[in-house]
Order: structure tokens, then sequence, then C-alpha cells
């Protein structure tokens, strides 16, 4: 089923989808939002992609198997729980940077707690779209 | 029979050869430096591993895990050394290795683990690895079988000690052995010490075979010969042994644990013995007579007085040092003339004059004829069965003059028939073997003899500090060839006469044994597969049951399950809240809109005949709980709950296409069973919540959150906080679930897509 109108649109609302699934996992600290909605509204803009054109297209955007990254989003969550051990704290203990942090401020703060988030998203991510493209293609 | 397999050009085996013979061999070196320090006190060293399940990987190095660590890395060397020679060439070899490695790291591990848990970490890898190297030959269906069946029966033993050490964990308040070894009298006084020491029991007794679990022992037989020379007969069937000598100053000393022991020890004993007479394969015989030495072991454990503990730690030494030599000579035999069948081999000595003189050596050891050490050990085992008290006595000596008369016919039977006489044809023209093959059984031979004529230094490092540490008391030992004439030296006499008499007479033993077998209705081998089969029949028959392949069914299981265990702890508790004071007043005209729309998407989801408008009204009902969600101000949640909708509509509507069309006459038929559960699950659900609602919410904990979420975690989003940061372990297992979930998905779906079936009906 083609619809011209659902293409078009489409072409619009991937691209925005995608960038504000991004802002959602950065707010996510302070903000409604996080890994976990962040991956599923990315995985969401995919899937809108796949309904509007086809798994083919969809895959070849994508470009990578979606099953890799959600692997390596696990892989990427795991790295991050392991970074505490060099500095002689249990696995997952927060470790935090602040950049450019001015009196009381806490400047840009970067911790593996944000790289635990990035992991979160890759797996929900990936894992959905494994999913639902091995659901398209096979059914 | 061992050649017919690619050969690959090694010398010794290759890097894997030289590793494996260099770290026994150097561990080795290191436990004889160690000795000195051991003979004088036990030493307790460790590091935390787990605290918070307080498991120390601690080590507790005393006489009786002295004397197994030197077993384990002495023949573990001669093994080595032989097998690079032996399967040095096998394409495997390198994988064999790594087993046989993995097994010495774990039967180390177990003998000097003073941590119960630890102790059974390392316990469960000698099962693995000898799962690994029994199925060796995995192209041999009969390996297989014989791999499986070990690992089932020990395995199971081990699950029930594991029982038992955490029930022994509990009592006593420790899980280090050298702690809980002093508690003795404290744990026999315990009413729960009977299921303790049974459940430990049923640990040793599996991995040391004994009736009737021992039918594993046997078929194992099925591993390549080192492996039957190292695992299953000097270290890894001794576990057992050595778990209840462990035990024995903490579990041992009461009537109950002389009788069981004994009365168990005492049947294997005789029962192997009278088994190892009827075989003809050599490599059987010798199986049978480990299971015999491990039933005498078991009984002399078990009677516990000194002078046993003195027989079994130094019959443990000589059974090691005979059998491993006895089975390297075996795998000679097999190796060089193609066959180790008792009624063919003939008169082997002139073409292999130190295989002969190895076997002679083991054997005589085993016989019990002086001056080898054999022969103290026998003399021991007497004098501690006349010790004993009343029956106990009658029925040790017993067992032991009836098991020793048999050792002696097999000696015969092993190492004089098939070197004496004519050389009578076999498969291949016999030759000596190789030296590396050679050194093993030799220097084991030789020790045989030197201990024999030095008790001295045996009672001094060995069997001395074992029996201390067995027995918890610090007695003098002394061990010695000649007593002088006294009633265990008549014994001796009388065994020897007896048994060159059977030797004798022995041909005719085994055709009435082989007749007797075959009328025999007791089979623990068909019994095995019986039993395994009767399991499989039970798991279909509760699969087709539970799991019959119908989500109908998987539903219906599920939230029954839910009404009754749920709704009967609430009945039971009495957890019925009564006075709510229930008011309609402070409802928002707006929440009565999402609520009557979640009601009225409910009922249309039970009433719609279409799925399509059953799909669509799930979305209702999910979006109204979103908004209420967002109502209640928890915008992470409802934002979750919107977007899995949307995902459910889009993966149900895909589906959709491939489901069959449902005859509509059983869409609108009225089903009161599941009318039932649905209401069910709604009542249970509603007065849960009406009851957790009347409570004191325990906001401790989100109280906890609020305060320190951002002056600790630098986050103002507790709901993300927590997940990332506090309660992090719980949503990595999370994304690892996702992850698994969506790969065994892709694997169903790939497997039955109809893209799939249509390649087949291509």
């Amino acid at each position: 089923m083609q619809s011209l109108i659902l293409t078009t649109a489409t072409r619009l609302l991937v691209a925005l989808l995608l960038v504000f699934s991004v802002y959602a996992l950065l707010r996510g600290h302070n903000l409604p939002g996080g890994g976990f909605i962040g991956g599923l509204i990315g995985a969401t803009a995919f899937i809108l992609y796949t309904i509007a054109t086809s798994v083919r297209e969809a895959q070849a955007a994508l470009r990578v198997d979606p099953a890799n990254v959600a692997m390596l989003g696990v892989g990427v969550a795991g790295l991050a729980g392991l970074a505490s051990g060099f500095v002689n704290e249990p696995f997952l203990t927060g470790q935090w940077l602040f950049l450019f942090a001015e009196d009381g401020g806490k400047g840009l703060p970067l911790s593996t707690v944000l790289m635990f988030d990035i992991g979160v998203y890759m797996a929900v991510f990936g894992g959905i779209l494994t999913l639902v493209f091995a659901l398209e293609q096979e059914i | 029979m061992a050649d017919d397999y690619p050969k690959v050009d090694r010398v010794m085996g290759g890097p894997a050869g030289w590793i494996s013979i260099a770290v026994p061999a150097v561990l080795f070196l290191y436990f004889i430096g160690l000795l000195p320090q051991i003979v004088d006190a036990p030493q307790v060293r460790g590091i935390d591993w787990v605290p918070s399940l307080d498991i120390r990987l601690s080590v507790l190095l005393d006489g009786l895990s002295m004397t197994f660590a030197l077993l384990i890395t002495g023949i573990g060397t001669a093994v080595t050394l032989y097998s690079a020679r032996y399967l040095g060439q096998h394409p495997d070899y390198p994988r064999f290795v790594c087993y046989l490695l993995m097994f010495m790291v774990g039967m180390l591990g177990l003998v000097l683990a003073d941590n119960l848990i630890a102790l059974f970490v390392f316990w469960e890898i000698t099962t693995i690895s000898s799962y690994l190297l029994i199925g060796f030959h995995a192209n041999s269906a009969k390996s297989r079988r014989s791999a499986l069946q070990a690992l089932l029966v020990t395995g199971t033993g081990g699950l029930a000690m594991l029982g038992g050490m955490i029930i022994l964990g509990t009592v006593t308040g420790t899980f280090e052995l050298s702690q809980i070894l002093t508690m003795g009298d404290m744990i026999r006084a315990h009413p729960w010490y009977m299921g303790i020491m049974l459940l430990f029991l049923a640990g040793a007794f599996t991995k040391s075979a004994q009736v009737p679990f021992h039918f594993w022992l046997p078929n194992a037989m099925a591993a390549p010969t080192p492996v039957s020379a190292y695992l299953h007969s000097a270290t890894m069937v001794k576990a057992g042994v050595f778990l209840m000598a462990r035990m024995n100053p903490a579990l041992g000393e009461t009537s109950a644990w002389f009788w069981i022991l004994t009365l168990f020890g005492g049947v294997t004993a005789v029962f192997a013995s009278v088994m190892a007479l009827r075989q003809t394969d050599i490599k059987q015989v010798l199986a049978y007579t480990t299971l015999m030495a491990l039933g005498t072991l078991t009984m002399f454990i078990g009677a516990g007085t000194h002078y046993a503990i003195v027989a079994a730690m130094l019959f443990l030494v000589v059974h090691s040092l005979y059998k491993a030599a006895l089975f390297l000579m075996i795998g000679i035999v097999d190796h060089e003339t193609g066959t180790r069948d008792a009624t063919v081999l003939r008169g082997l000595s002139k073409a292999m004059p130190l295989t002969g003189l190895a076997a002679a050596l083991a054997a005589i050891s085993m016989a019990g004829i002086p001056p080898m050490v054999g022969f103290i050990g026998k003399e021991f085992m007497y004098k501690a069965g006349l010790g004993l008290e009343g029956f106990g006595a009658i029925w040790v000596t017993a067992m032991i003059f009836a098991a020793s008369v048999m050792m002696f016919v097999v000696g015969g039977i092993v190492a004089l028939k098939p070197f004496r006489g004519d050389l009578a044809p076999t498969p291949q023209r016999p030759h000596e073997g190789p030296w590396p093959m050679l050194a093993g059984p030799l220097v084991l031979g030789a020790l045989s003899l030197i201990f024999g004529l030095l008790p001295g230094i045996l009672e001094h490092y060995i069997v001395g500090p074992a029996t201390r540490a067995v027995s918890g008391s610090d007695h003098e030992v002394h061990l010695y060839l000649w007593g002088g004439v006294n009633m265990a030296l008549i014994l001796s006499l009388l065994t020897f006469l007896a048994g060159w008499l059977m030797y004798r007479k022995h041909e005719a033993i085994r055709a009435r044994l082989t007749a007797f077998e075959a009328r025999s209705p007791i089979d623990f081998d068909a019994g095995w597969d019986r039993l395994l089969d009767g399991f499989k029949g039970f798991a279909a028959w509760q699969a087709a049951l539970i799991q019959n392949g119908s989500l109908q069914r998987y539903m219906s299981v599920t939230f029954l399950t839910f009404v009754v265990l749920v709704g009967l702890t609430y009945v039971l508790q009495g957890a019925f809240v009564t006075g709510i004071a229930f008011s309609t007043d402070s409802i928002h005209p707006i929440q009565w809109t999402v609520l009557a729309l979640i009601c009225a998407g409910s009922m249309l989801v039970v009433w719609t005949h279409s799925r399509m408008t059953a799909v669509a009204a799930m979305g209702v009902v999910g979006i109204g709980v979103a908004l209420i969600f967002i109502m209640f101000s928890a915008p992470d949640v409802a934002i979750t709950q919107l977007l899995v909708e949307v995902l459910v509509v889009v993966l149900v509507s895909v589906v959709m296409l491939r489901l069959p069309y449902l005859p509509r006459r059983s869409r609108a038929s009225f089903r009161p069973g599941h009318a039932l559960i649905a209401a069910g699950s709604g009542v249970v659900m509603t007065f849960l919540a009406v009851s957790i609602m009347a409570g004191d919410l325990d906001r401790r904990l989100t109280t906890y959150f609020e305060a320190v979420s951002y002056p600790e975690a630098h986050g103002r989003n507790i709901v993300n906080v927590i997940l990332v940061d506090f309660r992090a372990l719980d949503t990595f297992g999370e994304i690892t679930v996702v992850v698994m979930a969506a790969i065994a998905a892709f694997a169903l779906l790939r497997g039955a897509g109809p893209a799939r079936r249509d390649k087949e009906e291509m």
C-alpha cells in the first residue's frame, strides 16, 4: 500500500522523531525522558518509515542490523558499569565529570550514567526494530 | 580401536602436551615443598570472593587435603605424560588436555577449599569435566550415554549436597570448614542433624559410586584409558570419600553414621568384588575393583575408630598407587596388542617385560602380599575390623575378608595371566610400550614397594597428618610391615589360601556368575533407562497439559494462578479492609470522563466480533490509563505507556494479516470459564488496590530518593535517576531481557515464517 500523503509526511516526521528521541534521551536526567523513552521514540520513527515505504528501504536507511545495535547497547551499558571498577567502587556506581563548572553550578555534566542511558537507548531501539523488521518481513 | 582416527603430527602432544605435563609437575613439587609445614599444623589462608553471601575463596591445608593434593598432582603428572604419547596425535588432543587441566583445577580446589560453597563449585567443575572427558569420543552413542548418565547421577547428588551445605551453614552460622569442624557436638545434637547428614551422604555416595548409585562408574570406562586411571580410579571418585572424611569431625561418630556407612560400604565392596570376577574386559575388571575400594573406604570412615581411620587413609594412598598403575598398564597392553580381553591375552612377558614388571608390582600390592605397601594396608584393615565392637566387628571383618580374597584373584587375572605362558595371538603383534607411557606405571609400582619397605615416610608425612585431620584428634600413628603373629596375620594367610584356590577356579566361577546374572531380574543400568523414560513421559504429559500451544490456555493458566494464589493469600491473611470512607466528591469531571472511556473500551473488547475493533478498543483502554498517569503527574510513565500502545497496535495489525478467520459462532458464544477467570482477576485486583490505598504507604524510599536524587546523583528526574543510577543493575537486567526476547522472537519468526515455508515447498 503506497500513500503519497503518508510518504511525504514521513520524510519530515522521521527526521523530527529521531531528533526528538535524542533530545528525550539527553534531557532525561532532569526532565521527563531518558534512554527507555528515547529508544521507543527512535524505534517509532523507523517503524513509521517501514509502514510508509518497505522493510527493505527501512533497513537500507538504518544501514546497520538492529540486532547488532541492541547487543552493542547492552555492551555499552555493561562497560559503563565496569568503569567504576577502576576507582575501586562497586559495579554500576556512577562516575561524574563536570566540565566548565563554575561556583556551585554543575556545568556540563558527563557521566557513566549518561553512557549507561545511551546503552539502554540502543538496546530498546535495536530490540524493538529487530522484532518489527522480523515480523514485517516474515509475515 | 585406539588408532582409527586421522593422526596429527605432534611431538609429545605439541605445546598443549608440554603445558599439561609441566603444570601438575610444578604443582606437585610445590606441594612437596609445603609438606614439612603441614605435618606440624594445618594452615588456613584465603580471600573474600562474594562477601555479601559469606562465600570466601579460602584454602584449608591439612593432612587430608595435602594427601589428596599430592595424589592429584603426582598421578596427574604421570597421566598427562602418558596421555601425551597415548593421545598426542589425536586431532582433538588439545581439547582433551583442556578438559583434563580443568578437571585438575576443580579437583584441587575441591580438596583445598575451606569454604563449603567454594567446595561445591569445585565439586561441580569436576562433575562437568568428567562429563566432557567420558564423552570425549563424542561420535560414539555409548560414550555419550555414559557421559550423560555420570553427569545426571553425580549432578543430582551434588544438588542434594548443596542443600545439606546450606542447612549446615544456617545451623552453624558459617560456611568455613575450619570453623564448622570444631562444632561437631553442637551439630550432632541439632534436630536437623539427620537431614544434613543424609543430604551430604547423597552427594558422597553418588560421586563415589556406592550401591545403588554405582552403575555409572563401570559405564564411565568409555572414556580414554588415562581418564579412567585418573578420574574414575585415583582421584574424582574419591571426592565422595574425601567429603565423608572431611565432614567426619562434624557429622561422624554417631550410630546412624556408623551403620549407614558400614552397611552401604560393605555391600558395595562385596558386590563389586563379585562383579569384578564376572568381567572379561580387564578395564571393566579394574572398574569394579575401584568400586570395591570405594566401598571399603566408605566402610572404614563410617567405622570411625582410630585404627579404622588409619586404615582408610592408608588404603586411600595404597589404592591410588596400584590402581592408577594398573589402569595405565592395561592402556599400554590395549595400545600395543589391540585387545584387553582377559580370556585372550597370554604370555606377554617376553614381548613386554617392563609393562609386565609394572603390572606385577601393582598387582602384588593389590593382592596384599608383603613386602608391598598393600600388605600393610590389608593388615591395618583387619586390625581395624577386629577392633570394633559387637556385630560391627563381624560385619566389617567379613566384608574385608571377602573383598581381599577377590582382590587377590583379580590381581592374578589382570597381572599374572596375561603375561605368563606361551604367547597367544592378538590383533596386533605385541611389543614394548614407549617410555612416556611406561614411566607412570613403573614409578607408581616402585612407590608401592618403597612405601612398603619404608613405611616411616608414609607414616610421618601422609597418613599421620591425614588421620589427625579426619579424626580431629592428635593420636600418634605407627605403620609397620611386620607386626608379629596375631589375628590379622592369620587372616591374611587365610586370604592368600582362599584367593589362590579361587584363582585356580576363576574361569568356572565366571561362567557361573554369567549364568546367574543372565537370570537375575535386577539390572541397575536398565532401571536407569526406565527412570529416565518415566521422567520424559511425565514432562511430555505436563507440557501437553499446561503448554499445549494455545494462547488461550496459557492466558487461562496464568490468570487462574494469579487469582488463586493472590486471592487465597488475601483471604488467609485476613487483609479485608472495612469502613473505607468512599466519597465521589473529590473526583474531577475529567477523571469521570477518562474512567468512562476505559470502561467503554473494556466492554467493547469483550463484545465485539471483529479483531480489529478489539485491538482498537484495547488501545482506548491503554490511552485511558496513560491519561490517568498524566493526571497524577507521572509523565514518564505516561509517555512510555503511550509509546507502547502505539507499538502494540502496529505489531498486532501486522500479525493480524496472518491470523485465520474464526467462525463467528465461536466468537459470539458465551464462555463461562473465561468470564469467571476474567471477573476473578478483576475482583482480586480491585480488593488489592483498595487494601493498599487504605493502609499507610511506606514512603521511606520515596523520601530518600527525593532527598538525594539531585545532590548525590545529579538528576532532578527521580524516575530516570532510579532507572539509570540507583537501581541500574535492575535496568541492566531488563535491557538484557529485551534484547534476548527480540533475538528469540527473530529466531522463531525466521524458523516458522512463510518465507521459509515457501522455499521448502518449492
